[in-house]
């Protein structure tokens, strides 16, 4: 069996040795040219002049293209049609591209896209939620609006009210592997485009867009991204579609990657929110009715922004039953980067409402906020005649985090750690310790359901060597080589036998993004589905040839078995083939069961749902509000893990993004719209010494009920929202200094803690 | 001019090379060597660490700073170049692979690199060496145990080797960029080229190249100036060479004052404090640079010099304007001293990041206490003001004061008339000024023996 090993990454070997070839490294032929945008410098505005003779005139440059210079209007939306390539009047935001150039090396295109002069009639930016929500600046007409059950009602009846606003930060994805693109001019017009993407498919549409080409004039292939989290999902659209035009209109090969300072001015990020609640509960803290108002900063353009403010909503519940709730979410339109995909697609979002308001309960009620937690769990499965709904009135069919969270509050010994913390804190005026326990509840599904298929090509040659390509993309989560470890297993054979390819929309068309966690769940399917079809032709000749059943013949260990006899697969393969068996298979899958209306806010929009809880230890500088993480403890759900190596790599990596976004990880625009922290000098991710100084990571051993790829469970961006817990031990330890609820903001600086310290004190 | 060094074992020579193309440019434009990678083109994130070896040992260095002309005479190891000759994995790469380090593999060059001088120095502070390189899949846990689990491994010989390696010498020097092999000749050279560049680590110089696109004409590198990298150790006190590296400095440093030591530790990162001079911090006269609070506090004097004419100030007395220093065209820092004392020295670091960050506020303090009275009182804050500046006022409110809570509390509203500092993406105006005064209050109560140090308590 190659499934439930913990090999490791497929392609470790060529990352430690530094032989795995990125975007950038791919050798390109000889006059390949070299791109760079040149970006507004004002947020909102026209164009009133551009002088781009210094640009033109500068070292090595070959080209220089404004939105008039182009054939056709080239966009790069992956939803609205609503973001030009460049462009020609309108400037929206403060880092849109007004032109591009083409040099012959990466510094002279940069050197020489400096040298523009552009003038503007500035206008009055829209940048913060309350100037949008004044302005009406919004995509949708209105904001949408899930719940059930009389909220008002539900609130004004109970026992205490708690209310609330908090806001969160959003997140640059700092993918180590900055945007990259390269375009291959071929005959015809056609075009080669390879793309550090999480999204091949909407690479080669959109290149064909704007060519004006079919889609099956372009070509699109992927081998590995330096790290995605949702920022390659559509943010490399226009660096392919650049390199493409460029392509096209000088028969060169066309290059382009963003400096890193570019990245994070030109490319969008994690939604930033504030979410507004209203809470009413009994007075042991049992939910009777919540009300939240989500604000989502949804930047100039549209993109992703309408299904991640959904995700937002399907998650403000987490792990709670909420008897009455209303969820109403406003997608702001501002004059900031457009804020996109990022690892948990709103989820997080809205996850850390939720937890934010069970802590605010367990304060007003005076109770321990894991009891509270634990008081307010959907039920556990087999308690109540039918599985509790969501709000969204999906059931609630595996709940399980009632035995998980029993068996880390035992590991983690979360109740005499709780108390020693106490004690510390008693002793210590300074420095103050927090501990705080967090569940996760996330759903598994796009929730544009039609993007829930995919599809798979393998081949095996006739010397037993297997080829294998699908359409899910490879950015690090080791998605690889678990579908190579289902590939292996179907054929009975090792992993090493089966070749790992670059995803190739040539080869498997239609792909959706690799998102969603969805990767494995996808692609498994479809590889399994193409790797049986290829072995029960395979069974078919052998059984046919042995005058066997076929159901008699198995492949396991490299052997193909049929009653006393075993012959090598090798041997098989190249029977069959010249008995003119197909060794060539598709593979299809698209995922049972669900269906829902995003508009009504009803239905199933997940397939199943993952799990996970971590306990979280900090302590904080009560003078300066410096903190540090001591130890972290987490118990995460990967149903019947296909490798689990690399499902704690997620894990941990997961935990440690989580923790930043809500810790050290501030994005800074001053008041004219410009961001202030643009690169890695001003924008801290966590370092090796902010993981927790004790770290422990344990898979739940279970399967998943769903029929899923060896009822495995998606991994990718559950573990992230275990970082919530290193947040609310921030807000624990900040309620040791006196009486009032801390309120903490998020991102959780030295800064907002030392703030929230100093309420706390004067309360 | 001709620059000669051993790259992979081999050696390479380039005739004439422009002086500000960097390594990593050079590496993978020019050799098609894209194991080392471009991650973020200033020396932050680790992605393009080479190891650079030479008689001082092995240095992991960022490659997106280093200028060329840096490399004269030296050993360089890329990634390419980590594992065996016949393709044996170093132990730290076998490692890394054992231990699931790598996921989108993009940082793994760098870690690699980063961690093989670590190991051949024989180095067991793996969250210091490694704070340079960033990671974003994996949460460091993995990498953490793949560090220590190589710990024990012996250094490869082809590693060990790099130290005796012979390396072919330099060709004759050119008229726009020198690399001078002394003090006196930089002093007669600079002061005939006044408007020329000083490159010392390239630290911050590299960004002006890299970030700022500028194209520098007349450079002068100081990586050859062993004079300047001296230090010596007197009963009056330290003289520090003005080319002394971070890293030098927290040798000498760490053992005399613990707490500058500890700045010193969190400096940058591994490869910035192993190419960063102590002379480039305090003359590019960044009001945010982390050595001045210290010296300053120290009582340090600055050793300027211009051609042959010396002059010695106090070093608070440097720095004059935003942008504006006490130098003239053609002077350089040559040294810097500190007078011998007991240490009653605290420099603390205010930053969003413990490691690898750059100062919201650093405050260096030394308060000298007889009796129960300030007999002397030094403080000194980077980030606060448009240069490193004494907290004057407040060292008035303590002096000659009982040394109590009650003391430190009346100095509130000296704390603005010392300083009125700005809101940047770093920090506001606020929680600047609440945690200048607040480190007044760590400094007294650190005194008194109280837990303060959140970097020093345990899970």
């Amino acid at each position: 069996m190659s499934v439930a090993k913990a090999l490791p990454h497929d392609s470790a070997r060529l990352h430690v040795t530094g032989a795995a070839r990125y975007l950038d490294d791919i050798p390109a032929p000889a006059g390949a040219l070299h791109l760079a945008f040149g970006v507004s410098t004002v947020a909102k505005g026209r164009v009133t002049e551009m002088d781009l003779s210094g640009v033109r005139a500068a070292p090595g440059v070959t080209l220089v293209l404004t939105a008039k210079d182009l054939d056709r209007p080239a966009d790069v939306s992956p939803s609205a049609h609503d973001e030009p390539l460049l462009t020609s009047d309108a400037v929206l935001y403060a880092g849109q591209a007004l032109f591009l150039v083409a040099a012959d090396t990466h510094l002279n295109a940069r050197k020489a896209a400096a040298r523009a002069k552009v003038t503007y009639a500035e206008e009055t930016p829209v940048l913060t939620i309350d100037e949008a929500l004044a302005a009406g600046s919004r995509f949708e007409d209105g904001p949408r609006i899930y719940g059930r059950g009389n909220v008002d009602k539900a609130i004004a009846g109970a026992a205490h009210v708690i209310e609330g606003s908090f806001e969160i930060g959003g997140q640059e994805h700092f993918y180590l592997e900055g945007q990259a693109a390269l375009a291959l001019p071929q005959e015809g017009g056609d075009m080669i485009v390879h793309s550090s993407s999480q999204h091949p498919t909407e690479i080669q549409h959109k290149v064909a867009d704007a060519l004006g080409r079919p889609m099956n004039a372009v070509r699109t292939e992927v081998r590995r991204m330096g790290g995605g989290f949702g920022g390659k999902e559509s943010q490399g659209n226009a660096l392919a579609v650049a390199c493409a035009i460029v392509a096209s209109k000088t028969g060169r090969p066309a290059r382009m990657r963003y400096d890193r300072d570019d990245d994070f001015t030109i490319t969008g990020k994690r939604h930033d929110f504030r979410i507004d609640y209203r809470a009413g509960v009994t007075k042991d803290g049992k939910i009777k009715g919540i009300e939240f108002l989500q604000y989502a900063r949804c930047g100039w353009s549209q993109d992703l922004s309408l299904p991640v403010a959904d995700r937002a909503m399907l998650h403000a519940d987490n792990a709670y039953y909420i008897p009455a709730v209303r969820i109403e979410s406003h997608r702001l339109k501002t004059n900031t980067q457009s804020a996109t995909a990022f690892r948990g697609f709103g989820g997080p979002q809205g996850m850390v409402g939720i937890e934010r308001v069970l802590d605010h309960i367990a304060h007003a009620v005076g109770k321990d906020p894991l009891a509270v937690r634990q008081l307010n769990y959907y039920a556990a499965k087999g308690t109540k005649k039918k599985p509790q709904v969501t709000p969204y009135k999906m059931p609630v069919e595996d709940f399980i985090l009632h035995e998980m969270t029993k068996r880390l509050l035992k590991s983690s010994d979360y109740h005499a750690r709780r108390a020693a913390v106490a004690a510390w804190n008693a002793d210590n005026p300074i420095l103050k310790k927090g501990i705080a326990f967090s569940p996760v509840k996330f759903g598994i599904s796009f929730t544009l359901t039609h993007l829930n298929q995919a599809g798979a090509l393998v081949h095996v040659y006739h010397d037993g060597s297997i080829h294998m390509n699908h359409g899910g993309t490879e950015m690090g989560q080791g998605l690889f080589q678990k579908v190579a470890q289902v590939a292996a297993d179907r054929f009975g054979v090792g992993v090493d036998r089966v070749k790992i390819t670059p995803t190739d929309t040539a080869k498997v068309p239609n792909t959706s993004a690799t998102a969603a966690s969805s990767g494995t769940d996808l692609n498994g399917m479809a590889v399994k589905a193409a790797c049986d079809t290829i072995r029960d032709r395979l069974a078919r000749f052998v059984a046919e040839r042995q005058q066997a059943k076929k159901r008699e013949v198995t492949f396991t260990d490299g052997m193909v078995h049929v009653g006393a006899a075993s012959y090598p697969f090798e041997e098989v393969v190249k029977d069959a083939y010249m008995a003119r068996v197909s060794l060539s298979s598709t593979g299809f899958y698209a995922t049972p069961k669900i269906v829902w209306d995003r508009i009504k806010g009803e239905g199933r929009p997940f397939y199943y749902f993952a799990y996970g809880c971590a306990v979280t230890e900090v302590v904080i500088d009560t003078l300066t509000g410096e903190n540090r993480i001591l130890r972290t403890d987490i118990l995460h759900d990967c149903g019947a893990s296909l490798n689990p190596a690399l499902d704690i790599g997620q894990i941990e990596g997961g935990y440690v993004q989580g923790a930043g976004w809500l810790t050290m990880e501030e994005l800074v625009w001053d008041d004219k719209g410009r961001l202030r922290t643009h690169a890695p000098s001003t924008y801290k991710i966590p370092a090796m010494s902010d993981r927790p100084r004790v770290f422990n990571v344990d898979l739940w051993d279970g399967r998943n009920r769903e029929a899923t790829i060896y009822r495995s469970k998606a991994v990718g961006e559950p573990p992230l929202m275990l970082g919530i817990s290193a947040y609310l031990a921030l807000s624990d330890a900040v309620a040791a200094c006196g009486n009032a609820y801390p309120a903490l903001d998020a991102p959780a600086t030295p800064e907002r803690v030392l703030q929230a310290v100093q309420r706390v004190q004067a309360s | 001019m001709r620059i000669a060094f051993l790259l992979n074992g081999e050696t390479v020579t380039i005739d004439n090379p422009e002086p500000t193309r960097t390594l990593l440019d050079w590496l993978r434009e020019d050799r098609g060597l894209t194991g080392t990678k471009e991650g973020c083109n200033e020396g932050d994130c680790g992605a393009c660490t080479v190891m650079v070896t030479d008689a001082g040992g092995h240095r992991a260095l960022n490659a997106c700073i280093l200028f060329l002309p840096q490399l004269q005479g030296k050993v360089v190891r890329t990634v390419e170049g980590i594992a065996g000759p016949d393709g044996a994995l170093h132990p730290v790469q076998a490692a890394m692979v054992d231990h699931h380090g790598s996921q989108c593999g993009f940082c793994t060059p760098g870690f690699i690199v980063t961690m093989a001088a670590s190991h051949a120095e024989g180095r067991r502070d793996h969250d210091d060496a490694l704070a340079g390189n960033l990671c974003r899949c994996t949460g460091y846990a993995p990498i953490a145990r793949a560090a220590k689990a190589a710990e024990g491994s012996p250094v490869p010989d082809w590693i060990a080797a790099d130290r005796a390696a012979e390396v072919p010498a330099s060709g004759a020097e050119s008229g726009t960029w020198i690399a001078p092999v002394s003090a006196d000749a930089l002093a007669a050279w600079y002061a005939d080229h006044p408007d020329a560049t000083l490159i010392g680590g390239a630290t911050d110089v590299g960004l002006w190249v890299t970030k700022g696109l500028q194209e520098l004409t007349e450079i002068a590198f100081l990586g050859g100036c062993t004079d300047l990298r001296q230090v010596e150790k007197t009963d009056d006190g330290l003289r520090i060479g003005a080319a002394v590296t971070m890293s030098e400095m927290h040798a000498v440093i760490a053992p005399l004052y613990p707490s500058y030591g500890e700045l010193i530790r969190r400096y940058g990162s591994e490869q910035v404090r192993q190419a960063a001079t102590l002379g480039g911090n305090i003359a590019n006269g960044s009001p945010i640079g982390d050595n001045p609070p210290a010296l300053i506090a120290l009582g340090a004097r600055l050793h300027l010099r211009h051609g042959d004419v010396r002059r010695e100030i106090a070093i608070e007395d440097f720095f004059l304007d935003y942008g504006k220093q006490d130098r003239a065209p053609g002077e350089f820092v040559e040294a810097v001293t500190i007078p011998a004392q007991t240490d009653r020295l605290r420099v603390y670091k205010i930053s969003k990041r413990f490691d690898q960050d750059i100062s919201a506020v650093c405050g260096g303090f030394r308060i000298t206490v007889e009796d129960g009275v300030v007999r002397d009182a030094r403080i000194a804050f980077g980030g606060m003001a448009a240069t490193p500046k004494r907290a004057t006022a407040v060292e008035a409110g303590l002096m000659g004061q009982p040394w109590t809570h009650e003391t430190v509390a009346a100095t509130w509203d000296a704390w603005e008339a010392d300083f009125q500092p700005i809101s940047d993406m770093r920090a506001s105006a606020t929680y600047r000024l609440d945690t200048a005064r607040a480190l007044l209050t760590r400094y007294f109560l650190a005194d008194l023996g109280a837990e303060t140090d959140v970097l020093e308590v345990g899970p």
